[in-house]
């Protein structure tokens, strides 16, 4: 493994995009910050503008409107960035499936590569992922 | 040669190494302030070895030349004033009339980097950080030349640092009398702009504004950017302790006197910013052009009358 990619994995800043949801996947998201459970001791932090992002949280089932908002997200992050969908609408639209407004879902826009079950996942769950989605790239 | 190795090994490798590890010790503090762990020892350094590999990104329609020189700019003046404040450190007889004049001047071109590269990316918010970060330089600007001026005078008018270390050595530091402990106090706040953290991180601040002047740069750009106020974390400081707490001496135990000046200026640094909210731009500019600046000039006037 490259020392790009190793240092990438020390020092992941995640940008945080909700495409819609219920902001309960958000609120969970902002408690991985808080003292309890505190992700900076592996080096992340939230990123406020996308340019400075290496790791792309999404939260919310894909709309018609946010989903060009994405897409145009995901060109300007620089490479390399990693993708992590997190929630039951991210992964599968949820209880939206079957409305007009959600067509299609995340993973066909983006290419994700790592997908946290949740409605909404607990704080450890997330930092689970992250660790899923550090030791998938370690062994890449 | 000797000038090389002065700018390559103390300018760079000293101060970088240095720097990294005072911005750990800000991130640490900060943590431990809100009851939280905080990051491992080497993750500034993580963190600019990521940012150098990362991707490039040019916006459309940025002024190119000046997007990607921007950071250079500001880098290269680090290092240049941080070579010149150790040569003088290490070795007082070794400085050049007017070498305070040079330091002043060059700890300004940071500054005005940022602002370069803020007007350069074409983005709105980083225009209005960029435009704040000239009032805020415009703020507290005079009360700092104000307060740097308090040594000169009392240790006879010399504008060589390395005359004003050797005068400490033999008096004293300048901190031990009042006109020292006033411009002191002065120089802590606009120790806090120059570094703009947070009562004054206007230019750049991160819940609004999004990092300000940053906001369009990556890769390269950015990790010069923050490598250079890692940097100017260390340097600032330093500046102020050859001016007001007699310098740093490598004599044995005493170095460890030294590091802890430093170190306490840093946390001092650190607490005030963790326990301040941001002000507005109108509000800073009023602070230091008022009561600051006030201070500074009781400073001076003490200075010259010998107190």
């Amino acid at each position: 493994m490259s020392i790009k990619l190793k240092a990438l994995l020390k020092s992941p800043w995640v940008f945080h995009f909700s495409t819609g949801s219920c902001n309960n996947c958000d609120i969970e998201i902002l408690d991985c910050l808080t003292p309890r459970f505190d992700i900076e001791r592996f080096g992340m932090l939230l990123a406020g503008s996308i340019k400075h992002a290496d790791v792309l949280l999404v939260t919310g089932s894909c709309n018609r409107m946010s989903a060009d908002r994405l897409r145009k997200l995901y060109d300007q992050v620089p490479k390399p960035c990693l993708v992590v969908a997190i929630g039951e609408c991210s992964m599968s639209r949820g209880m939206f499936i079957h409305s007009y407004n959600c067509p299609v879902p995340l993973d066909h826009i983006v290419p994700v590569d790592v997908y946290i079950p949740g409605c909404p996942p607990k704080p450890e769950a997330i930092i689970a992922g992250v660790v899923k989605l550090i030791e998938k790239v370690r062994s890449s | 040669m000797i000038y090389l190795l002065y700018l390559l090994v103390y300018g760079f490798l000293a101060t970088a190494a240095l720097g990294l590890f005072l911005s750990w010790v800000d991130r640490k503090v900060t943590a431990r302030v809100q009851y939280r762990v905080g990051p491992p020892l080497l993750q500034p350094l993580y963190d600019v070895v990521k940012l150098m590999g990362k991707e490039n990104l040019i916006p459309a329609g940025a002024s190119r030349l000046a997007f990607v020189s921007a950071p250079l700019i500001g880098f290269s003046s680090v290092v240049v004033v941080s070579a010149l404040l150790w040569s003088n450190n290490l070795n007082p007889s070794q400085s050049f009339m007017g070498d305070w004049i040079v330091v002043i001047y060059l700890l300004t071109i940071p500054s005005i980097s940022i602002i370069m590269g803020g007007f350069a990316s074409k983005n709105p918010l980083a225009s209005l950080g960029a435009s704040r970060e000239m009032k805020l330089l415009i703020a507290y600007e005079l009360p700092f030349i104000l307060a740097a001026l308090v040594p000169v005078i009392n240790s006879g008018g010399s504008l060589r640092l390395g005359e004003i270390l050797t005068w400490q050595a033999e008096a004293g530091a300048t901190a031990t009398n009042l006109s020292g402990i006033i411009a002191l106090l002065v120089m802590i706040p606009t120790i806090q702009a120059k570094l703009a953290l947070v009562p004054f991180d206007i230019p750049e601040a991160e819940t609004e504004i999004v990092e300000g002047p940053m906001v369009e740069y990556s890769g390269t750009g950015l990790a010069l950017f923050k490598l250079m106020k890692n940097m100017l974390l260390f340097v600032i400081p330093f500046f102020a302790t050859i001016l007001f707490l007699d310098g740093i001496t490598f004599q044995g135990i005493h170095i460890l006197w030294g590091a802890l000046k430093i170190v306490v200026l840093v946390a001092l640094v650190t607490v005030i910013r963790n326990t301040n909210p941001r002000v507005r731009i109108d509000q800073a500019l009023r602070f230091f052009w008022g009561p600051v600046t006030l201070l500074a000039v009781a400073a001076v006037v003490l200075a010259y009358l010998g107190l």
